[in-house]
Formats: C-alpha cells, structure tokens, sequence
C-alpha cells in the first residue's frame, strides 16, 4: 500500500488556501440528501458534527457518555494556543507551527502543522462568538499565559477550565442544531464496528447501551472522533470510558494506525496512592508558570521524607535541587512535558523521589518563590512599599488562589494536604497519545470516506504535543477542516441516494459485533474484565512507558500476547446483552486494548531513536537527552492489520518532507 | 496520602434492575476500603467483589473521576454527592468516612431524571433545556469578528464564567426539595446575559429554556438555597435571580 | 406566549407569590399598627381610640379598596402556594430513603407550605372571631357607664358625632347594627359604635378559654415569624433582586419576621394578663 498524504503543492503558507479553493462543494439543495455519522461529541466531534449540520445535511452525531458534553475535552485545564499577538511579544502563524513541529520532535507533517496554526485565530474568534467565557485583562481585552515549550504568551485559558468551557462552547452549537432537527444526537449509544459497501464507509454498528439494542445506521461519510488511547495504560488521566474501539475497529476494517507507540507522558499529576487507584488526576501545565519543580539534592534528605520523618519546608534552599532549572536554564519549568517527565523519572529512579508509596514515585511542584514574588508586587500594586511578610505571603496566596484557586482545592481534596503551605506533590502520568488513525490532509483515513479527527487521528502533534495545543487541533479539525474535505469527499455521493442497511455488509457487521457480545456473555470464566486491565496496564507502563528498551519491549509485545490469550480464556462478563450492562462494555473495550497494546510495543520496538514522547534508553546521549534519528526513522509508521495475530501487522512508511522549516537537534537548554 | 489506613462499612445502595421496575436498598459490607480512595473506587471494590460472587454489579454513572464531566451522580448519605461541598461523588473521598460507618446510596430523585438502572439517571432532560436556547445562534465559519472587537468587562466575563463553570451534574435537581432545576437554567441563561455576545438574543433565550424547564416536570423554586450549597461548583444563586430577572423583562417585552 | 409566560411558567408563579406576600407584609404592618392601640388598656377613652380606628378602616373607601386587595392576595397567596406546594412534590415522585435537608437549607424555607397552611387556618378563624362579627353580626355598641346621681348608675351607647344616648331607654332603638332611631318617630338621630375594643378583651379574657386563645394566637405568630422568616427575603430573590443590597435586605427581613409577629404576640398576652 502506497499512502499518499495528498498534501497540496505550493508554499506552505498558501497549501490550505489554494487547497480550500480548490475542493468540490456539495449544493445547499443537495446537501439534506446526504447524510454523515460523527462518533464521538468532544471538541472534535461536537464542532464537526454542529458545523456539518447547520451547512445542511443530515447528521447523526454518537456518544457513549449520557450527553454530549461529557466528553473528556471538558477535563483539559489550561489553555488553547492561537498566533494571535495580542501580547505583542513576536508571535506569528509561522511561530505557533514552528513552535509545534519543533515541539513534536520534528515528526509531524509541515503541511498540516502550518494549517492549525493558520486556523489557530478564527478558533478564538469563533469561540468569542458562541459566548465562551475566556479569561480577561481589565481593559475588557482576552487575557494570554504561557505554556511549556513556548517563549511567548499565547494561550487563552478560562481559569483552569479551558477544555470545559471550550466544549460547552462547542456543545452550545450542537445543540443548536440538535434543537433545529438537523443532527439526530444519540447519547449512550457505542459505535461497535463501521461498515463498509463496495470500499467506502457507509455506516456503523452502535449498541444502545440503555437497551442493549444492537443498530445499524447508515451514512455516505463517517467521521471518528472519539478522542485518544491513553487507557490502555488503565491508569490515566482519561476518563474512565476513554477508549480505542471506535478507532480499532476501522483499523481492523482498513484503516492504517500510525505512530501508536508516540504517548505523552503529562508531567504534573498527582502521584499514585495506592492499588485500588482507578484513575489518575492532572494538575494542569500552567501551574509550572508558578511553580518550580524539585527533589532533595541529598539522598538521605528524600529517605527521611518518605519517611515521614522531614517535611519539605525543612528543607533549606540550598539543599533543593531545582533539576529542571538546572538543567534546561533556558526554558527552565516550562520545557516540553516529555523533557519534563523523564527528567522527573530521571530523579526518581536516581533515588530522589518523594512519595512514600511502592515505587517512591513523586517530586515536588513548589509555589513558595512565586507567593513571595507576586505578593510583592500585589502590595507594591496597592501602595504598600513596605510590606511585611505576613502581608506578602497573603497576598501571594490570593493572587495564587485567583489563578489556580479550583486546581489547588482539587489537590487539597484528592491529597489531604494544602498545597498553600506545603508544595504539591505530582509525577508524571500517561495523559494524550500523539498516535492513531492514519490519515491524510484532508484527515481522510485510508477507508474512503472514514474521516478522523482529533486526538484519534495521529496527524497533527508528531512525537510529542506541546500544552495547550490539543483543544486547538480538535477544534480546527471540527470546525475548520472537515467541513470542506468532507463535502469535497461527499461531492462525489450526491446521486448515491438513501445507503439501505439491509445489504449484507451490515449484516455480516452485525454479527462480528454480536458474536463478540455473545461470546464475552456466555464465557465461563473467573475474572474481572479490571482484573486483565490492570494486568495490561502494568505491562504497558513498566516495559513502553517513559524509558523503553528492547528488551523490555519484546518481552511486553510476548507478555500482551500470553495475557490476551488469558484474558480470552478467564474472563467473566456478567449480566446480560439487552440491558444497561457496563461490565460488557469494558471487556468489549479492554478486548481492544490489549491488542492495541501490543502493537504500541511493536511500533516502540521498531522505531530505534529517542524522539518526543518516545524514549529508547539505547538512544540518549551522554546528558540523558534524546537522540534523533532523523536518516532513518523520519517516517510516519502507519501499521496495517494483517488479522488476528497482532504480530503480523505490516508496517508501511510516509516519508516526512521538512521543506520549510530546518531539522535540528530539539533543545531547551 | 497524609493517612494511610482501611476501613470496614456497610452500604444499602439502591438496586433497581431497569427503568420499569421497582427498586429497593439492598444491604453490602465491604471490608479493607483505603481511606485514600475515591468513594468511586470503593464502588468500584465493591462491584469486583460482587463479578468475583458472580453478582451482578452496580450500574452507576461516572467518566472523568476529576470533578468536571457531570457524570457521576449519587445521593450518600442524604447528601447529593455525598457529606462535603464543592465537590462531586468522584471526588469524594473514603477519609470523610468511619469504620463501621453505615452509608446510603441512591440516585438521583426526580421526575424529571428517571432511573434508568440501579444508580443511573437519565438526565437528557437537561440537554433539551440547552437545545432550546441555550446557545448563542452564530455560524461556525470562523469568520466572525476578531475576538477582541468587543471589550468585555473583567468583572462581568469573571462572572459570566463562574456561571458557566456549572457541569450539569444535576445535583441542585437531586437536592431540591422541589426537584427544580432552576439553578442549572439560571446558570446558563447568566452566562450568555451577561456577554455581549449572548445579550441579541436573551429574550427568546430565557422564554424558551424556561418553558422547556416547566416541560420537563422541573419543581418551582422555593429559594431554600439547597442547591447552591450542594452544588460542586459553587453556582451561586445570584444566577437564579438574574435569570427571574430576565425572564420578568423578556415576559413584559414579548 | 408571553402572556401564558407570566401566568403560566414556573417563574411566573413566584413573582405571583413574591408579589402577594410583600403586599401581604405591608398588610401586617398597618394591621399591626392599628392592633398595638389595643396596648393602651380598657379605659372608655382607649376603647373609643380604637373602635373609632374600626369604624375608620370599616368604611373609609380607599382603606376598603386595600382590605379588598389584601383579601385577594390571601386566596391567590394560598392557592398559588399550594399549586405550587403540589407540583413541587410530584417533581420528587420516589423519596428518598437518607435525606439530610437540614445541612443545606433552613427549616422555615422548606416548610412554607406547611406554615402557610397553619397561618390560613389562623386567619380563617381569625376572621371568624373579629371579622366576621364586626361585619355581619350584631355587635354590642360600646357603651359607658355613668354615675348620673350618686349611687344611680347608667349606661348610655357613646354615638360618633360624640353624645351619649342612654341604653335601655325606650325612646331609642338600635336598628341596622349600629343606627340609633327614634322610636316614635322612626328617624335615625345617632350612630353608635360597634364594639371591636371589647370582642377582643372578652375573647382573651374569656373566662374559660381566653387562655388557650392567647397561646393559639401566640403560637400562630411563631409561625408567622417563620413564615417570614423565609417569605421575605425569598420574595426579593424571586423578583430577581440579588445584588449589593442582599445582606441588607436579608438583615431587614429577619428582624421583621421578629419583630412584627412578636408585637402581634405581645397584644392578647397584655391583655389576658393584665385582667
């Protein structure tokens, strides 16, 4: 298979516009005639299927959670990127896509990379529009902050609830068009496989998950957008309903998965407390603007801290070592999250960890400097030249409290402890995955007429993404891309007519998707679906996590393999398939996962370099820093499913072209 | 993290098969619940400790286990989203318990969010409430005016905003006594009065999501001040009166 | 749709109530007002004050226009209340098996209809015992009693162009309630004043029962006082006052749901205990 990225000639910065003027349209008249399936009601899948509808044609849009504005866009905290320069500190179009390619470890596609930052702005301006709630200066004017891997301020945040307001912003709009009658919006309802007639997509299985009804809906395009793959990892800051099912099984119908191994690491979370953990909890990048991060330089100090025997503030200044400013003086806190992560684990496995719990895994986020600093220039602000420190210190902690106020009273609520007076412990955790459904510029997968958006195509963020950049790709993708590749895509189905769901192709999709029901009901096995999950969970984390080796990847890619056997074998779904039935669910989830799994330590093993998210311990250099292969590995790695046996699956390669910006060693020192 | 200990509780958890049948408490003892879980992962023992009796286990709503999905949704111990404030049911915590504590869960209580299994409510009625107008009617072109076109006061974004931090959980129905649902709505219909943006179309807006409220089978407000007490995000009631207030204006206008 | 809007909806209906219940709280002041000149004790002067006040507020046309107002503010006050009462309670059609209300809201605010309920049963006979006689039964005049030679007592009705007629006296009869004819020449000469002052002081003072009307009509005032406690400030927020004056109003609203219903209280204890 050859995989043409069908990306536009031209200068970079005219691809899109050239492109956009040259895409076929579908006529108003033409347009209710058509109709197209979006799974997945994030800030992909709300924008895309709002903008799908209010153009004309007939939308069903799909979500597994109870409404549409459940989906896990709403839990990103800190911000969404655009080039707009409204602080004036040199930021341009050109900035953001550099910024992001060179974030992304010089593995994403130029072409589409220079199109997100192009849209970057009309996000803004449309979410302004819609009556989204962004913070604001005093003069009335949108307020900006920075985010790691940046030196400019151009992340528009809504305190530290961003993706909520940004989603509810896009569920707004979908909900216009649901109450107009052009999207028909099915809550609780799981896409379980896609059907395809003749090639193309042409429409989906879901399963009702009130009634248990197994549906066929029929569509001319069907457009996935049902977010990232983190779970597989069990522990993550994803939702607990966060899967890959949607995206897996195109790809076991045809389309490529690419890049499935790139995974971020997010670096501030709050560490694990203990076995019965059942997810983890973000502590938002943008508390690294005020935070700095440390570990006791002296052994013995984080022994007798785990101990329970020092508290931090014991610990005098200059027996902290602030590793990320030590080493990275030019971005200091606020270095990439993969940069950040591994030099947390890099402390950690050293010794230097905090927490008292198995694997000692924790470090310290510590907002002492910045209560003294901008409680200074709060009194300096109201007249006080002289203040004293108790006046500073309140000070500082309400300016704290007003930019952070809801992520401390989370901390405090999960930790017990007042990240006020003591600093915050965090570790990094499995938050976004780069990888997913391979597809072109026009985010058409290799499925005619299968579209993926968001974070479950691979597209946009290349090894690594930066803070604040996916609430800017899902939108940009939803409300600015795929109307116009999609209708480019539908100019051709005009005289399709109404697609009948009772052609065999449906048919025989229904029946892998009730085989597979029937199969984990009537399994007499012993054990929790969980049970396998965490199994999967541990392997994935231990051995294709932040440091991966070869070894280690092999013996993950055998382990996966043996467990999915076992997992087959012993699992127990109780319960049965025309009901409310959330056990079922997840085992039909967790089925997925682990073969997904298994192909993220293939991909990890193949791909023999250091970059972004993706770190082979034989690849890094004498400092500990990733090294790139750019000879050989510059390629997206789009996998092709081969059947059953996971191992089988053919590997085909997108040479990545950097025309316009110059490759370099990425660094933040 | 600051104490580390088990506890031993009983819970009487509401079961109730499908939407169609009665319900009742049933009676569960859990042993070994770490003080540091969530109250969802001590659902989450309990329900392995009922596949691993080949029970069948609990059904009940949750997603993101971070406070911000609205997903989640249980009435303990007499308390929407359980005995603290400010948060949700998934960020509550086993510490705020006793060992031997006996703790009730039920779900969500109110005609207009009927039980569809055992802790699980179908609260679509709060969708239709958006679809009827809540929403700012503007084209997804992105070829609007530039966002900073329109100066927006801090102090009205700033509220505007912590109206719009509502998560639609549904506590504040679950809560009232009157099962209303008027500090949702209230929510909603601040948000888009106080921005420019939302003021062309206010009068509609608040006619026609009130009248979908009524619809609903919504209680009336009584001003108990439940809700806003109970609510994760500290909506204040302040919404509700300027959602009367707008609506009293749109009433006399229309 | 914006006339069943303000009819109709749920909103609507609070502004009903709110409305209904402030003008209901204007209605307790001035009945107030008038009630604390029963403080003043049983002397013929302070009867006369006060049964001239009656007649006052019985007749003068504007006083009559607000009694009727306030008449229809307490049915429409009740009935909106208790359709709302019945409404709220088939929102939540399955209970709950733990509640803990009172962590959350106040007893009075989840008790309205209840108290309400109570209050309506007050007014109801309330009005029986003194509304309702000073309407439409006879009532005794208020009379005095003079020492017209020594030893030689007589009682003559006190009339409102400020004479006396004698009571028991042929050539007068009382017709119409309050008129006072000649008998022979069946000409209305005087008006007598009907007296109110001396309904209320018996019915407190009644020997047999005056105590546990003085404790029934002190306990309806407790509940009053609840009643507003709630109902005033709740009629602000309804109206969709909710602003930099909140904490005042609320203040204001507490001390009037104190101190009016205590006043009100104060009135049949002064008088069943000053007997």
């Amino acid at each position: 298979m050859k995989l043409d990225s069908k990306i536009p000639e031209g200068h970079i910065s005219e691809k899109w516009t050239n492109h956009k003027n040259h895409l076929k349209l579908v006529a108003p008249n033409n347009r209710p005639k058509i109709d197209v399936i979006v799974v997945g009601t994030g800030l992909a899948g709300a924008s895309a299927a709002a903008s799908l509808g209010e153009m004309g044609y007939n939308v069903k849009a799909f979500c597994f959670q109870d409404s549409p504005r459940r989906a896990h866009s709403i839990a990103a905290q800190g911000g969404v990127n655009a080039a707009k320069n409204y602080q004036n500190d040199g930021d341009s179009v050109y900035r953001l896509f550099y910024d992001t390619i060179k974030g992304g470890d010089y593995r994403a596609r130029e072409a589409n990379v220079h199109r997100l930052a192009e849209v970057s702005g009309n996000i803004i301006d449309q979410c302004v529009a819609q009556g989204v709630p962004f913070a604001r200066e005093y003069g009335g004017l949108l307020d900006n902050r920075s985010f790691g891997g940046t030196q400019v301020q151009r992340t528009f945040y809504a305190a530290g609830q961003t993706g909520q307001q940004l989603l509810l912003g896009a569920y707004s709009a979908l909900s216009r068009q649901i109450g107009l009658g052009r999207v028909k919006m099915y809550n609780r309802h799981e896409m379980l496989d896609i059907v395809k007639v003749d090639g193309k997509a042409r429409g989906i299985i879901a399963r009702d998950l009130v009634t248990g009804e197994i549906q066929r809906h029929s569509a001319h395009a069907v457009i996935i957008a049902s977010g990232g793959y983190g779970n597989v990892y069990f522990l993550s800051t994803n939702a607990m309903g966060s899967n890959v099912t949607a995206g897996w099984k195109i790809h076991k119908q045809g389309a490529l998965f690419a890049n499935p191994c790139y995974v971020q690491i997010h670096p501030t979370c709050i560490p694990v407390h203990g076995t019965n953990q059942s997810k983890l909890t973000l502590m938002s990048e943008s508390l690294r603007n005020s935070g700095r991060i440390w570990v006791p330089k002296k052994k013995e100090d984080a022994e007798a801290i785990r101990a329970g025997k020092l508290k931090p503030t014991q610990i005098a200044e200059e027996d902290r070592d602030y590793y990320l400013e030590r080493r990275y003086p030019a971005f200091g806190n606020l270095v990439p999250r993969d940069v950040a992560s591994r030099a947390a684990k890099e402390r950690c496995d050293a010794g230097y960890g905090i927490e008292a719990n198995d694997t000692n895994e924790g470090v310290y986020l510590d907002f002492s400097s910045e209560i003294q600093s901008k409680g200074k220039q709060a009194a300096y602000a109201k007249g006080n030249h002289n203040p004293t420190d108790a006046e500073v210190t309140a000070l500082g902690k309400q300016w704290l409290e007003e930019k952070y106020g809801n992520l401390f009273t989370m901390y405090q609520k999960i930790t017990d402890e007042n990240p006020y007076e003591t600093p915050m412990k965090i570790y990094p955790a499995v938050h976004y995955t780069m990888g997913g459904v391979w597809v072109d510029y026009n985010l058409q997968s290799t499925i005619p007429g299968c579209f993926v958006a968001g974070e479950a195509n691979f597209s946009d963020h290349g090894a690594n993404r930066l803070g604040a950049s996916a609430l800017m790709q899902g939108l940009a993708d939803g409300y600015f891309v795929l109307p116009y590749t999609v209708s480019n895509y539908l100019a051709d189905e005009i005289r399709t007519g109404k697609i009948a769901t009772d052609s065999p192709e449906f048919v025989e999709a229904e029946k892998r998707v009730q085989d597979q029901i029937n199969f984990f009901l009537n399994n007499n096995g012993t054990k929790s679906v969980d049970y396998f999950h965490k199994k999967l969970g541990l392997i994935m984390w231990n051995k294709v996590g932040m440091g991966r080796n070869a070894q280690g990847l092999t013996e993950a890619i055998a382990e996966i393999d043996a467990l999915r056997k076992e997992f087959y074998k012993d699992v127990f779904v109780p319960g049965s398939a025309d009901e409310m039935n959330p056990e079922l669910e997840k085992a039909i989830r967790v089925a997925d996962f682990m073969e997904l799994g298994q192909l993220m330590a293939m991909d990890a093993l193949q791909r023999e370099e250091s970059c972004g998210g993706h770190f082979r311990e034989e690849h890094q250099d004498a400092e500990g820093e990733t090294l790139r292969d750019d000879e050989n590995f510059s390629f997206v790695g789009a996998w092709e499913y081969q059947g059953e046996d996971i191992n089988k699956e053919v590997l085909h390669k997108e040479e990545l072209k950097y025309e316009f910006i110059k490759i370099a060693a990425r660094n933040y020192k | 993290m600051a104490s580390k200990k088990n506890i031993n509780i009983k819970l009487k958890v509401w079961r109730q098969k499908k939407a169609s049948d009665k319900g009742q408490m049933v009676d569960y003892s859990l042993n070994d619940v770490s003080t540091d879980s969530s109250f969802l992962e001590m659902m989450d023992q309990l329900n392995e400790q009922l596949v691993a009796e080949k029970k069948e286990p609990i059904a009940f709503d949750h997603d993101c286990r971070e406070g911000i999905c609205g997903m989640c949704s249980m009435y303990i111990n007499g308390r929407a989203h359980g005995p603290d404030t400010g948060i949700t049911t998934c960020q509550l915590h086993m510490r705020m318990f006793n060992d031997g504590d006996t703790i009730y869960v039920e779900p969500w209580r109110s005609k207009a969010f009927p039980v569809i299994k055992d802790l699980v409510v179908d609260r679509s009625s709060f969708d239709r409430i958006q679809q009827a107008g809540g929403f700012v009617s503007v084209n997804t072109s992105g070829n609007t005016i530039d966002a900073n076109t329109i100066p927006v006061p801090k102090a009205d974004a700033d509220k505007a905003f912590e109206a719009a931090a509502c998560i639609g959980c549904g506590a504040c129905v679950a809560t009232c006594k009157n099962g209303s649902a008027m500090l949702f709505v209230g929510a909603k219909v601040s948000q888009y009065a106080l921005l420019p943006q939302g003021k062309v179309e206010a009068t509609d807006r608040v006619l026609n999501m009130v009248r979908q409220m009524d619809e609903e089978g919504f209680g009336n407000c009584t001003n108990t001040g439940a809700c806003e007490i109970e609510c994760p995000k500290g909506i204040s009631l302040e919404n509700i009166a300027r959602m009367n207030r707008e609506y009293l204006k749109a009433s006399l206008v229309k | 749709m914006a006339k069943s809007a303000l009819l109709k909806s749920s909103l609507a209906k609070k502004y009903w109530m709110a409305l209904t219940g402030l003008f209901l709280c204007l209605f307790l002041t001035g009945h107030l007002l008038g009630n604390l000149q029963l403080l003043a004790g049983s002397s013929t002067e302070a009867a006369l004050k006060f049964n001239k006040y009656a007649l006052f507020m019985t007749t003068n046309p504007a006083v009559k226009l607000l009694s009727y107002l306030t008449y229809i503010s307490i049915v429409f006050h009740a009935i909106d209340g208790l359709m709302l009462a019945f409404q709220n309670k088939a929102a939540r059609p399955v209970a709950y098996a733990m509640n803990k209300p009172q962590v959350n809201s106040s007893f009075a605010s989840r008790n309205m209809a209840v108290l309400g309920t109570v209050i309506l049963i007050f007014i109801v006979t309330h009005m029986t015992n003194f509304w309702a006689k000073m309407h439409f039964s006879q009532m005794p005049l208020q009379k005095m009693t003079v020492e017209v030679q020594p030893g030689m007592k007589q009682d003559f009705y006190l009339t409102t162009d400020g004479g006396y007629v004698p009571v028991n006296d042929p050539t007068y009869v009382v017709k119409n309630k309050t008129e006072i004819y000649e008998t022979n020449a069946n000409v209305k000469v005087k008006e007598g004043f009907k007296d109110l002052h001396k309904i209320t002081f018996d019915f407190f003072r009644d020997p047999q029962y005056g105590l546990v009307f003085t404790i029934l009509y002190v306990l309806s005032m407790v509940v009053l006082a609840f009643h507003l406690l709630h109902g005033f400030q709740s009629a602000f927020q309804s109206m969709g006052v909710n602003n930099k004056f909140t904490p005042a109003i609320k203040m204001f609203g507490t001390g009037f749901a104190i101190i009016v219903p205590l006043l009100f209280a104060i009135i049949p204890l002064f008088i069943h205990f000053t007997k």
